[in-house]
């Protein structure tokens, strides 16, 4: 979701970009430090903004409603890179996003961004890990991370609207009016999100474990199992 | 190289709907479009409400300019570190073949 240029009152605006900023400098650390730790971070990182850029930015048209909406992509970009630095990712995506489509708006950055990267990059990352210690397979657990992770986005942004719009209306209404909307376009995108990062892990996992084995999403021991010589080349 | 019956089957369907949808298809707006539209109401009455961006960038052949600069800045960072993100190719390289 992009709030559009201006939506947002000064104060709000101001306080949405405040709380991205510190997400945002926090991912900053992260990937500085995780950057010492494994040679290639960057390189994905600038890889996985690209795909959240594209990703967030590809309207998919849901027929039963005669309306269009797009993924978030920041689900599986914390799975794979860590939380933090999706908030950083997502900033530097909606930041282009804004400049050269006027999708979003440079005000209301920090509001889009706590909602792509903090609601759907958190809240991804943590069921992920929650299902995971279930046992539940990488598809699975990936699923769930892209579909609720999407929601979330969206309940986001209803109540970051809301309360900063609400006005002498009561907050609930404005929240209920706003997610209303959203909700019967948004639902099958978040299904097909769900698939989407669940594919995504399955497909790194079987053609190149060493990649998740090397991000601590995979224990070491699977290489064993599945990492030839030929194909861990890093 | 012979592919699935599904695969070719897929790529026929989805180009098929997004012919449907481009010729036959109804308006298909962004939800975001719907959802600012709702929530400018709400936001006037408390001073706020949609404007142009800030910095348009939508002037003649500038956007055009910034894709092409982008894409070649891109294209060759992929470039770079291709065999980084994506390995090496499993195949022999043929001029090593005896």
């Amino acid at each position: 979701m992009h709030i559009a240029e201006g939506m947002l009152p000064g104060p709000y605006a101001l306080a949405y970009w405040v709380g991205a900023g510190t997400f945002v400098a926090v991912g900053a650390k992260s990937l500085a430090n995780k950057s010492q730790e494994i040679p290639m971070m960057k390189q994905l990182v600038g890889v996985m903004t690209a795909g959240i850029f594209l990703v967030s930015l590809l309207p998919i048209p849901v027929p039963m409603t005669g309306t269009c909406s797009h993924p978030g992509g920041t689900p599986l970009g914390a799975i794979l890179l860590g939380p933090a630095i999706t908030v950083l990712m997502s900033l530097v995506a909606l930041l282009f996003q804004a400049l050269f489509f006027s999708h979003g708006g440079l005000t209301t950055l920090g509001a889009n961004t706590l909602t792509m990267g903090v609601f759907g990059g958190f809240i991804g990352w943590t069921l992920f890990w929650g299902l995971r210690r279930f046992k539940i397979n990488l598809f699975w657990a990936g699923f769930m991370a892209g579909f609720i992770g999407d929601l979330a986005i969206y309940v986001g942004t209803s109540t970051q609207l809301a309360l900063a719009i609400h006005g002498t209306h009561p907050f609930r209404e404005v929240f209920q009016a706003i997610l209303i909307v959203f909700i019967p376009t948004q639902w099958p995108i978040a299904v097909l999100e769900g698939i989407f990062t669940g594919l995504v892990l399955k497909y790194i996992a079987d053609h190149r474990p060493d990649i998740l084995i090397m991000l601590h999403i995979l224990p070491a021991s699977e290489g064993v199992k599945n990492v030839s010589l030929e194909n861990t080349l890093i | 190289m012979k592919q699935p019956v599904w695969k070719l089957g897929f790529v026929i369907l989805l180009i098929g709907v997004i012919i449907y949808l481009g010729v036959y298809g109804p308006e298909m707006p962004g939800a975001d479009a719907q959802v600012n539209a709702i929530a400018e109401k709400y936001a006037l009455e408390v001073g706020a409400g949609e404007r142009p961006p800030l910095i348009n960038t939508d002037k003649g052949d500038l956007l055009l300019f910034l894709f092409a600069i982008g894409g070649a800045v891109a294209g060759f960072w992929i470039g770079y570190v291709w065999r980084d993100l994506f390995g090496q190719t499993k195949s022999p390289n043929k001029l090593s073949k005896p």
